[in-house]
């Protein structure tokens, strides 16, 4: 049951005509391998003694974990616009609740620790 | 369906370039294109996924607020944990996503057998997480670290003594602050629970994705669902890549 039907090529809800980019198994092969190597990093860095440092080169590396799945895995890199930006918004989103909660909470009692 | 008359009434000037598409019985009419059909189903899946971040984003930032008050109970109770455990079910997750992506190929380029080979794989690593889930759990129920009534305090009042060394192998805690451990392992549970029963629920779409595979429903053209399922399946390794460290790798260095 194929058709054939046409459409305005200048139609404003689609006008970025993002091609379907399909992802190679080597891409993924790459992905995975980064992956287990940062999943390594990350255990063998949680047992060096780095005082402040220990908690963000942790978060680091999940953020960077994060990116990497979510870039490629999940394709957003070679989604159209509209992907991207509903992707970043949400993130950024969710950054300012955190932030705007947590700037509440420290500034609550001065000095009292 | 109606396909028939919608496309004369979208027939555009004849002056304008136009191009043809080929539509595939799963083309719903209210999309123009294929592409615009794809897009829209991705960005929805999108638009759930961030209330799921939001969703876990509340339990992530409770984490923080109590690990500030409760460090040293946060910290005594965190290397309870098991990292050969925690890291081996890290690695067994990321290979379950990595199968799950080769699915998303597998269904693009129309391989049915291979997309049955992936999904099966996904699962199985799926299913091997969460019984190394269940045998931590367990752990935890035995040694009274569930929190509640029945919750022991005893091993971060008073911790054993190392065999080799003689030494503490762990700060002595006041009862107090030896207490607050069981907000720890509440986040624990609620957290590593919450990623637990998102898996379940994977697991069981994956159980209906197959058979459907098999039929070859999803390597005709029409991947849509093999796609969104695996931007859920990659997100739930995600809120992984962030617990992990968060609850197994607080404070591992001797001191």
């Amino acid at each position: 049951m194929t058709e054939q039907h046409f459409h305005d090529p200048a139609n404003v809800t689609n006008p970025e005509h993002a091609e379907h980019h399909i992802v190679t198994p080597r891409t993924y092969g790459i992905v995975f391998g980064t992956l287990l190597v940062f999943t390594g990093i990350t255990v063998w860095a949680a047992f060096i003694n780095l005082g402040i440092l220990n908690p963000m080169i942790a978060l680091a590396i999940a953020c960077t974990k994060a990116v990497v799945v979510i870039l490629f895995f999940m394709h957003v890199f070679f989604q159209s616009k509209l992907i991207k930006m509903t992707v970043a918004a949400g993130f950024f989103t969710f950054l300012i609740l955190i932030t705007m909660t947590l700037s509440d909470y420290i500034s609550r009692a001065w000095g009292l620790w | 369906m109606d396909n028939a008359t919608t496309v004369v009434a979208m027939q555009p000037p004849a002056a304008v370039d136009e191009h043809e598409h080929v539509s595939l019985p799963q083309h719903r009419h209210h999309f123009e294109t294929e592409e615009q059909q794809r897009e829209a189903g991705t960005f929805g899946m999108w638009l759930f996924l961030l209330t799921e971040i939001m969703f876990f984003g509340g339990l992530f930032f409770s984490y923080l607020l109590y690990r500030n008050w409760y460090n040293p109970a946060f910290v005594a109770a965190s290397n309870q944990l098991s990292i050969p455990l925690g890291t081996a079910n890290t690695a067994v997750l990321i290979t379950s996503g990595f199968f799950m992506a080769l699915a998303v190929w597998a269904a693009e380029m129309k391989k049915k057998s291979l997309l049955v080979l992936f999904l099966v794989l996904t699962t199985l690593f799926g299913v091997v997480f969460l019984g190394v889930k269940y045998f931590e759990y367990k752990e935890k129920w035995e040694k009274h670290h569930i929190p509640g009534e029945h919750f022991d305090i005893s091993e971060f009042v008073n911790p054993p003594r190392d065999v080799k060394t003689g030494k503490l192998v762990e700060e002595p805690l006041p009862p107090d602050m030896a207490q607050k451990t069981q907000v720890f392992f509440s986040l624990y549970f609620a957290m590593t629970g919450m990623h637990a029963l998102h898996m379940i629920i994977g697991v069981g779409l994956l159980l209906w994705l197959i058979p459907r595979s098999q039929r070859g429903d999803f390597t005709a053209g029409y991947v849509a669902p093999i796609e969104n399922f695996a931007l859920y399946w990659h997100f739930v390794d995600i809120v992984w890549i962030f617990l992990f460290p968060l609850l197994y790798l607080i404070n591992r260095h001797p001191v």
